[in-house]
């Protein structure tokens, strides 16, 4: 049987579940085109540094603090983690080939979820969040305030980034360097720092998803490691360099992923994923650059 | 030319004589050991073929040795109509089971470029283990499978783990010489003119697809027999006995081994099993060092350290310990050429 018993209800539900599982594919997926855009590198730890500042922040509000005192912290530690990341760790291979980078981003990546481990354990942890999980009644379906609450702040990151991108000098400079970093370069731009930049920026991002999705499921090193790929597949569905892109991708792949799950009963629970992948190798076959993206010529 | 080629012929002999003759210098436990870093050596070979020769990047090689693990065990435990294999028989057919994955995998790789074939094998190791959870029946499931313990055959006179030893030790000998000469001959320079440019290598007549999937293929081939023979070592598999972190490990290994140099790839491949098996010896010997004092109980050790030396590795010495070893050795050997 392919659909399994339907209520309006009940659909409504999935609906708002996929879009807030979309939500924090949008922000990771986001994080990684920042990245990707500026430095053109894919960074495979872009879920651990998430997940380890979620860690910060449970440490935090371990400490008494609460959450939303926690969060403008957690931010700026991100945002300074992230600028020293580029700066010791991808500054030295930031000429290296591909294989090169992403094997150093794989080793960030091995290095910060030991670190968890050893600093905070392998365990599963509660991690209190925000948003209550009652419901509230949305035109006649019940979703939970929780879920609001979570597009609602990734909403709201995107709309503050997106104005920063486009009003301040600093974004333009940003997007200066990423576009044409020589010719930045000659007009003042001070690139090296910009891709810093743009690394904490990425962090900072993680950081809101880790800290959006950790009530949700339950606080682990590994936490993000299905979910990075559920964002590297958005990136990749909207297109790699296209911010746009990542939004509308993670929305949309989170939307089809959990009705494919609910719904169509020879994927269920366990092959959301391998479908995901499969979706995104069909699409890469018939539209190498995304929905979003430019398509490049190569030289060779 | 042919100095190079006596030197080579040399180094094999003098491997396999090591290889005789190791057993005799270590105990039972040990021989064991070198068993399991031996299909690590394996695994490794494969995928030095793809990435250091061919230029392709695959992080899922973890998947490739489960797909090999499973198929040695549903043959072994299942059978085929009832008719139960010996191990021994399994592990070329567990090869070739993951190689035709491989080469599968491999088509849609010849439209992908670096970067996203590296998002999608990824893909790969991430998802594989919920195959055997959702085909229960199959693979399994969580509850995994029980094999029959090693036991040498042909009623040979000599222990379970020095059998072990010889079994996988006597494979990669026969494996590394095929590389060898797999990569020594017209294949080796297509796959490095490939790697070097693709359209220099293409405008010269070489045939990309064939020769990009073909390395992807014998990649998973190596990968299969090594999960085959980890299988038939551990006598158990579930999905556990493949983590997804082993596709990491297996490029770490072969980036701080040095991407095209079969030494270096022997220490990546002690060093997937030293810090997978003995991290707690790892971390005493750490906290002989000033100002460290970590407990050995907590896990994550192993990753701190693979992690740290990756980075340190890449950043310090990008062609990895191969590579460092040819700086010091090339000046002597090359000495030796022009003397000729």
């Amino acid at each position: 049987m392919l659909v399994a018993a339907f209520t309006w209800t009940e659909f409504a539900q999935q609906i708002a579940a996929g879009i807030r599982e979309g939500a924090i594919y949008a922000g990771l997926a986001l994080a990684i085109v920042i990245i990707y855009r500026s430095t053109r590198v894919i960074n495979f730890a872009q879920g651990e540094m998430a997940t380890f500042t979620t860690f910060v922040a449970w440490s935090l509000m371990n400490h008494g603090l609460s959450f939303w005192t926690a969060f403008p912290i957690v931010l700026a530690l991100a945002f300074a983690g992230g600028v020293a990341i580029e700066r010791i760790v991808i500054r030295p291979v930031e000429d290296a080939s591909v294989i090169t980078i992403v094997i150093v981003t794989l080793g960030l990546a091995l290095l910060l979820n030991g670190l968890m481990n050893l600093i905070w354990g392998g365990g599963n942890q509660q991690f209190r969040g925000p948003f209550s999980t009652r419901t509230i009644d949305v035109a006649g379906a019940p979703i939970s305030v929780q879920d609001i609450g979570i597009v609602a702040v990734s909403v709201a990151l995107v709309a503050l980034l997106a104005l920063f991108f486009r009003f301040t000098k600093l974004g333009l400079a940003l997007r200066a360097s990423a576009l044409n970093p020589d010719s930045s370069r000659l007009v003042g731009v001070r690139v090296g720092w910009m891709l810093a930049f743009g690394w904490g920026l990425a962090a900072v991002l993680g950081a809101v998803a880790g800290m959006m999705v950790a009530p949700v499921v339950f606080l682990d090193p590994n936490m993000m490691q299905t979910i990075l790929l559920y964002a590297f597949a958005a990136a990749v569905l909207g297109g790699l360099d296209s911010p746009i892109g990542a939004v509308v991708g993670g929305l949309l792949l989170g939307v089809t992923i959990t009705l494919l799950g609910r719904y169509v009963g020879f994927v269920g629970e366990a092959l959301k994923l391998p479908t995901a992948l499969l979706l995104i190798l069909l699409l890469l076959i018939v539209r190498p650059g995304g929905l979003f993206g430019s398509v490049t010529v190569r030289r060779a | 030319m042919k100095i190079k080629l006596g030197l080579e012929i040399v180094g094999f002999l003098v491997l396999a004589l090591l290889i005789a003759v190791v057993p005799r210098w270590i105990d039972d436990f040990t021989a064991y050991e070198f068993a399991i870093v031996g299909m690590y050596f394996i695994a490794l070979l494969g995928l030095s073929i793809l990435t250091g020769y061919s230029g392709q990047i695959s992080l899922g090689h973890g998947a490739f040795m489960a797909i090999g693990g499973y198929t040695t065990a549903i043959l072994s435990v299942d059978g085929i109509y009832g008719h139960q294999l010996r191990d021994l028989w399994t592990i070329p057919l567990a090869g070739v089971v993951a190689g035709v994955a491989g080469l599968v995998v491999g088509i849609p790789a010849l439209r992908l470029s670096g970067l996203y074939l590296a998002l999608i094998t990824f893909g790969i190791a991430v998802s594989f283990p919920q195959l055997p959870k959702k085909f229960d029946h199959f693979f399994g499931g969580t509850t995994g499978k029980v094999l029959n313990l090693v036991k040498p055959p042909f009623g040979l006179d000599t222990t379970p783990n020095n059998w072990l030893y010889y079994l996988t030790w006597g494979i990669a000998f026969v494996l590394l010489v095929f590389a060898w000469l797999f990569l020594r001959g017209k294949p080796g320079r297509a796959l490095q003119a490939i790697r070097d440019s693709e359209l220099a290598a293409a405008s010269s007549g070489v045939n990309l697809a064939t020769y990009k999937t073909l390395a992807f293929g014998i990649s998973a081939f190596y990968a299969g027999i090594a999960g085959s023979l980890y299988v038939i070592s551990r006598a158990y598999i579930n999905p556990d006995v493949f983590p997804i972190i082993l596709s990491v490990y297996l490029v770490a290994a072969l980036a701080v081994g040095g991407l095209n140099s079969f030494v270096g790839l022997i220490v990546g491949a002690a060093l997937i099993y030293v810090l997978q098996n003995r991290a707690d010896d790892v971390t005493h010997w750490l906290n002989h060092l000033p100002a460290l004092s970590l407990d050995p109980k907590r896990p994550g050790m192993p990753s701190v350290i693979f992690g740290a030396v990756l980075i340190l590795v890449m950043v310090a010495l990008p062609t990895g310990v191969g590579g460092f070893l040819r700086r010091i050795f090339g000046p002597l050997t090359s000495r030796l050429y022009s003397r000729w």
